[in-house]
């Protein structure tokens, strides 16, 4: 018997994201109908919780509950990540649950949960513990997309994603039952052991390597696994639609990372070419793309595509410097997408109406504000000097060269100047077009501006003085 | 050699039943043989000496999805699906894709046989320890215990998932 032993301080911030999670469904039927928002802002609070309970998780770096579960450097910052997430969601959606009278404070159970899930996947050292996490994301985040339940297209996303998110669950088992019967093990160290050793078939390892990569591919929406993309991210509800786009993608490459550069680098000649390959594919097919579309909730859909490629080039470097400005870039999509989404959102109207790039025409007029905000996102999203795209870009780059990936390089370059069209092509709109709407009724509530001052202060932080955040990544890559 | 006899008998049943499942007209009858493959899988994994999956098996898989297929067939009329015509029009194309694809898997065994050997068969151990379900026990609540209390979340989003999907409409979203 060897009993695991038992440490709340290392699992806190999942615990906390579960408790409230559950506090705030339970609460639910108790609080009267005007006041429901209120329930959104105790999610919020619950987030806030979380962040500050990874401070004791940080004092327990190690290895827990017979290993399982490890705490490191890495850990901690996709963990910040992923709250970070959460709580700009949360912020962004409740006046959006308001305005589309969808007002179940479910919404921010499952919101939670699907963090905690998250989390569990950056902090698994074991690969059943993976499939848990992911399939708790994957499940609450299915629903979240189909949260519009009258809306048809909401609930064609919502089918869409859940029909192709069970094949690649099955994948990622089926890869796990390989790895289990060719090294007797599913802990990641227990793995790397056993693949150091002579005595393995290395076929059968290779196999179910392949299996894992497609399975965390289709969740992380690199092409070629990037089909159900566009169609579930438009009919999902927009702030979903931005969760999506930042948070299973992040949670799905913390696991890429671990999973391969941890359990099977000793047979990276098998894969590293096959990630060169997703790399190059996806940049291209993401901006080029997204260059002729005209909602603007697809061509973000295309856009979150390609930023996915540039990941998977820091990821191709397969170097710590790679995971470093991997995590450096995380952070700053994240910041930048999701302030792009609340745009969306504040934008839009009741069931999706003005979502057309084109519906942005005079903006710049009528809202000089929203306009300025919006453009400093788009900007940052295309990679301009002084935003926190351009930093992250350039970081993958630099650890792309390093690892003598010239050509990946290249393509991200071309790719990146491609993209300046579609970005730009909102700018444009914004300003240098006469306006056929008085943009009257948008409201700017105070959640909503919040969620805005986040995510633009980060760009312009993670863009003028990136040297901070970079020390913590670099030492969250050494392993 | 008896466990071998067993092991035909069941596998041939599995796949007896299985090509009656879907060439059955009558629906009851397809799911009547469902529960019969389902049984013959069961008494495989017993015959390999995995009575906790065996017991698995007959639970979920009996007892729970074949019951939910029951009753979604009391739910819908019975009667004119036996005279509708059945969606197998194109049955020799894919009949013919099949066998290729067969053949093809076949042959990709055949040719990659020499590197996908499995590690030897190891003589179960797991009646020394007492058993395949107190072996699987003992690792749920000792070293796994942290993803079987996460399991409970999962079951949790599940459930929640479930209901926010179809409870209700509220006035504002008829």
């Amino acid at each position: 018997m060897n009993l695991a032993t038992i440490n709340i301080a290392a699992i806190l911030p999942t615990l906390v994201l579960s408790v409230v999670g559950i506090v705030v469904m339970v609460a639910e039927p108790f609080v009267g109908e005007q006041k429901k928002s209120n329930l959104g802002w105790l999610a919020f609070a619950g987030t806030l919780a979380a962040m500050l309970s990874l401070v004791p998780m940080a004092n327990n770096r190690g290895q827990w509950y017979s290993n399982l579960w490890i705490v490191d450097d890495y850990d901690v910052f996709l963990d910040f990540i992923f709250l970070l997430i959460a709580a700009i969601t949360i912020l962004t959606s409740m006046d959006f649950l308001r305005r589309e009278e969808l007002n179940h404070p479910e919404f921010y159970s499952l919101l939670l949960f699907a963090t905690a899930g998250m989390l569990m996947m950056a902090a698994s050292n074991e690969l059943v513990m993976v499939f848990l996490g992911l399939e708790i994301l994957s499940i609450a985040t299915y629903v979240m997309a189909g949260f519009r339940r009258a809306d048809l297209k909401s609930n064609e996303s919502a089918l869409k994603y859940f029909l192709l998110g069970s094949f690649s669950s099955a994948f990622f088992l089926y890869g796990i039952a390989l790895i289990f019967g060719a090294t007797g093990s599913t802990n990641l160290l227990a793995i790397a052991d056993a693949l150091r050793s002579s005595k393995i078939q290395i076929s059968l390892v290779s196999l179910s390597a392949a299996l894992i990569l497609i399975a965390l591919c289709f969740k992380v929406a690199v092409a070629p696994f990037h089909v159900w993309t566009p169609d579930v991210y438009e009919g999902a509800p927009t702030p979903v639609t931005g969760f999506m786009s930042v948070g299973p993608k992040a949670a799905g490459f913390a696991v890429l990372f671990r999973v391969f550069l941890t359990a099977f680098p000793s047979i990276e000649d098998r894969w590293g070419s096959a990630i060169w390959m997703v790399a190059a594919l996806t940049m291209i097919l993401g901006n080029v793309i997204a260059v002729v579309q005209p909602n603007i909730k697809r061509m973000l859909a295309y856009s979150s595509i390609a930023h996915a490629g540039y990941v998977a080039v820091a990821f191709a470097a397969t170097s710590d410097r790679g995971v470093s400005a991997a995590l450096f870039y995380l952070l700053a999509y994240s910041l930048m997408n999701l302030g792009a989404f609340a745009m969306v959102t504040i934008i839009s109207r009741k069931e999706d109406k003005l979502v057309n790039v084109t519906d942005y025409a005079g903006l710049g007029s009528k809202r000089p504000g929203l306009a300025a905000v919006l453009s400093l996102f788009m900007l940052s999203l295309a990679g301009v000097p002084g935003t926190a795209g351009f930093a992250g870009k350039f970081f993958i780059f630099r650890a792309a060269l390093e690892s003598r990936l010239v050509w990946l390089a290249i393509i991200g370059v071309v790719t990146t100047v491609i993209s300046f069209y579609y970005y730009l092509s909102v700018i444009v709109q914004m300003y240098m077009r006469e306006p056929h709407d008085e943009f009257s009724d948008v409201r700017l509530c105070g959640s909503l501006k919040f969620a805005l001052v986040i995510s633009a202060a980060g760009t312009l932080y993670l863009g003028l003085l990136p040297t901070r955040v970079l020390d913590w990544t670099t030492t969250a890559a050494l392993r | 050699m008896l466990e071998l006899i067993l092991f035909y008998t069941f596998g041939a049943i599995a796949v007896i039943s299985g090509i009656l499942v879907i060439t059955r007209h009558n629906v009851v009858h397809s799911a009547a043989f469902l529960g019969a493959t389902l049984f013959a899988v069961a008494g495989i994994f017993l015959t390999l000496h995995a009575e906790f999956v065996a017991g698995v098996q007959v639970i979920v898989y009996v007892g729970g999805i074949l019951v939910l297929f029951v009753f979604v067939i009391m739910l819908i009329a019975v009667e004119r699906s036996v005279h509708e015509r059945q969606y197998n029009k194109q049955w020799t194309i894919a009949l013919i894709t099949s066998a290729i694809l067969i053949v093809e898997i076949a042959y990709g065994l055949y040719r990659g046989r020499d590197s996908l050997v499995l590690p030897a068969v190891v003589p179960p151990a797991a009646a020394a320890a007492g058993g395949n379900s107190e072996q699987v026990g003992t690792a749920l609540y000792t070293s796994y215990l942290l993803p079987f209390e996460i399991a409970s979340i999962l079951l949790l989003v599940a459930i929640v998932g479930a209901v926010v999907l179809s409870k209700k409409r509220t006035p504002a979203e008829e």
